[in-house]
């Protein structure tokens, strides 16, 4: 019997559906019409969500796979609908996230010459994906997608590009969907041994100041649990990177606060005196480390993470272990004995007061009428138990939002972390909330950022989704300004912004807002936000030059922290 | 110290597969020397051979995120006395100066071999270390040199398996 023939485009939805797909994320255009002409028939077996903007796609794809777990995926045309890709294909590639872009390119014939719409698209996003390959035949297009999805969600996960020529859309094949579950020169699951963590353990159980640093490697390989149980046997202090957040609740014990550039005071400060230093699922990317010359120089390091490449990278490592963090730490927690370094944790928590106590004689110097921007974290914690999903922009309100705001829950913890992409949070809550729909979900932006994809309140509109959206506004593009006072002589140059009536274009667009200025006014303006039944804006108007503390300067060691 | 290293770099037989290779450098502001490209022993695995110069410490940094690259199997990291190399070169002059015993004599102590001998030039082929081959350029340079190309580095290990 010969087998049925479908179309390439069919045989890209039908390997969706087979990947257990269940959202998309994209914009139409030439490229890729025969994709969308065959999703036309599958409409209630695959959620398309049009976006205003692909960028916005892309981020949203990376909130839905960062709050899921899932692989995140994009439609987009070629030429500027692949170009409009680049950022988030870079944020998703240094933050370690899922996605499968799914992109149009001009037929098999035209490539090369500079056809309309044509981009190489494939040269273009080399460097920023973890894999992307060119399909120019309808039989190749199910294996291909079979392959995309192992590679970026299996090892250390990453974004793929899958470029498809409008021929290859329109040719019929026969489909056969195997899923793939191996790639001969890729070895994404280490398979260390037992000496290194041997070894490991030995200087955990010997040392006197041992300190936990934990990432989102965590989170990726889905360790919470182990790491609880870990961190509650050995009595370590743990301190997280940005997108660790999350990993290990902040209400914890032995939970000592975000390490960094604008981290915790004690977090950092300790980092230089301990004697044994264990990161897991972390890169030690310099905002964390400061100068590295003066890093940690006293300690011996224990370096785990699944992608070698990280091992020795920056920091030389007495013992590297390349593993997966969750089976290193099953395969720690035999090892190590059951210790309670109480002292040592009572340093931390001196720290803590005493960072307390500086930052509080900054908040003093303000008019405490005004609000300031964790003011309303704070207010957004108590009135949710830090257990809402929250999805961060770039800039002062992100650290203020990392420092203030408690997540206690897993997988609720959205930013940029490691390329900083102003704009992120709008589209990025928007796949959150798709991702997880029955969670509260609120973006956080600053009035700058929140105008890099405003365009994306059209989505929400269109697809009603239930974002909620806090501006902090302080009418400047104020972490810009901090260093512009700080270290440029406060010669202001271009971070004032003149900013629109954020109330009213949310309105245009369907979704009520409030805008406030009024410490007293704050409390009850979030608890609208929250108990509003759909998509909601509220904009606060915040401090204009407050500051982030505490702050290591560029270039400074970790021992080196301002607080004011 | 920098010191020269020879990278052979075993991957997928892929379109693009040079541009990802290259990048790797690019990123990190390496210049190559030399980069030659060629079927393996294995069939349809591909080996590189890079040529630059670098320090131990950046070696491994570059192998992990070589390493890393998909459709990379493995990559080695050699010193020059860890292998067996060489290059090739070949070069074009005039036949009429077969008649002048000195070229000839320069061939026959250079160990390079005549490939071709046309009615307006002759192909002189030189495998050897590149101070070699440059050295035979500097003595036919005098006679006049048509054209000349030289190849990048081939190398082996000298151990016994890689």
């Amino acid at each position: 019997m010969q087998q049925e023939k479908i179309t390439g485009a069919q045989a890209v939805i039908s390997a969706l559906l087979c990947e257990s797909v269940q959202t998309v994320f994209g914009y139409p255009g030439g490229a890729i019409m025969p994709i969308y002409d065959a999703l036309y028939d599958k409409m209630d077996e695959l959620n398309h969500i049009l976006v205003r903007h692909e960028q916005g796609a892309i981020h949203a794809a990376q909130g839905f796979a960062r709050v899921s777990g899932e692989v995140g995926v994009v439609f987009a045309t070629s030429g500027p609908g692949a170009t409009n890709l680049i950022t988030g294909l870079a944020d998703a590639y240094i933050d370690s996230t899922p996605v499968v872009c799914i992109i149009g390119q001009v037929t098999s014939k035209l490539l090369g010459t500079d056809a309309f719409q044509e981009t190489d698209v494939i040269g273009i996003s080399m460097p920023i994906t973890k894999w992307n390959y060119q399909v120019t035949k309808a039989s190749e297009i199910a294996p291909t997608i079979a392959k995309a999805f192992y590679l970026a969600k299996s090892g250390r996960p990453g974004p793929v590009v899958i470029d498809i020529t409008k021929d290859a859309q329109f040719d019929q094949t026969t489909f056969d969907y195997k899923s793939c579950l191996n790639v001969r020169s890729y070895a994404p699951s280490p398979q260390p041994d037992l000496a290194g963590f041997i070894k490991a353990a030995e200087l955990i159980n010997k040392a006197k100041k041992p300190y936990l640093l934990i990432g989102q490697g965590i989170v990726l390989s889905k360790a919470e649990e182990e790491l609880r149980q870990f961190v509650e046997k050995t009595g370590l202090p743990t301190a997280s990177t940005l997108l660790g957040l999350g990993a290990l609740p902040n209400n914890h014990a032995n939970f000592c606060g975000m390490l960094g550039m604008h981290g915790d005071y004690a977090a950092n400060v300790k980092t230089n005196e301990c004697d044994v230093l264990i990161a897991i699922g972390m890169r030690f990317d310099d905002r964390v480390t400061g100068d590295v010359s003066r890093y940690a120089k006293q300690a011996k390091v224990i370096h785990i993470d699944i992608d070698a490449a990280e091992l020795n990278k920056i920091i030389k490592a007495e013992v590297a272990i390349h593993a997966d963090a969750k089976y290193a730490l099953q395969t720690l927690m035999g090892l190590v004995e059951p210790k309670q370094h109480t002292h040592w944790l009572e340093e931390f928590r001196l720290g803590k007061d005493y960072e307390q106590t500086q930052l509080a004689k900054n908040k003093q110097l303000h008019d405490s009428t005004k609000i300031m921007m964790e003011d309303a974290l704070k207010v957004l914690t108590e009135l949710t138990g830090g257990e809402i999903v929250v999805v961060s922009d770039v800039g002062q309100h992100q650290m203020i939002t990392a420092r203030n705001y408690a997540y206690n829950k897993n997988n609720t913890n959205i930013t940029s972390g490691g390329l900083g992409t102003m704009g992120f949070a709008l589209p990025a809550a928007i796949g959150a909330k798709l991702g997880s729909p029955d969670q509260t979900v609120v973006a956080i932006a600053g009035d700058a950022g929140f105008q890099m994809n405003i365009q994306e309140l059209g989505t929400i509109m269109q697809s009603d989704i239930g974002v909620k959206m806090i501006i902090l506004n302080n009418s400047f593009l104020g972490m810009v300004r901090q260093w512009q006072q700080l270290f440029f002589e406060k010669r202001y140059s271009f971070t004032e912004m003149t900013n629109p009536n954020f109330v009213g274009i949310a309105q245009s667009y369907n979704i009520p807002g409030k805008k406030i200025s009024e410490q007293t006014e704050l409390r009850e303006a979030i608890v609208e936000l929250l108990e509003a039944p759909g998509a909601y804006l509220l904009e606060i108007i915040v401090e204009k030059e407050e500051n982030v503390y505490p702050m290591i300067p560029t270039g400074a060691s970790v021992s080196e922290v301002l607080l004011n | 110290m920098k010191e020269e290293f020879t990278l052979s770099v075993f991957t997928e037989n892929s379109i693009g597969m040079l541009t990802r290779i290259t990048n790797v450098f690019t990123r990190r502001h390496i210049n190559l020397d030399s980069l030659t490209v060629s079927e393996s022993e294995v069939k349809q695995v591909f080996k590189y051979t890079v040529v630059f110069k670098s320090t131990q410490e950046q070696i491994d940094k570059l192998i992990g995120q070589l390493e890393r690259l998909v459709e990379v199997f493995k990559v080695f990291a050699h010193k020059n006395t860890e292998i067996i190399y060489q290059e090739l070169a070949l070069y074009k002059v005039k036949t009429d100066l077969l008649s002048n015993g000195a070229v000839e004599q320069i061939i026959r102590e250079s160990q390079a071999r005549i490939l071709t001998v046309d009615r307006e030039f002759i192909a002189i082929e030189k495998t050897g270390y590149i101070e070699e081959i440059e050295s035979l350029f500097a003595k036919l340079s005098s006679f006049g040199i048509l054209e000349f190309t030289r190849s990048g580095r081939v190398a082996i290990n000298k151990a016994m398996i890689e």
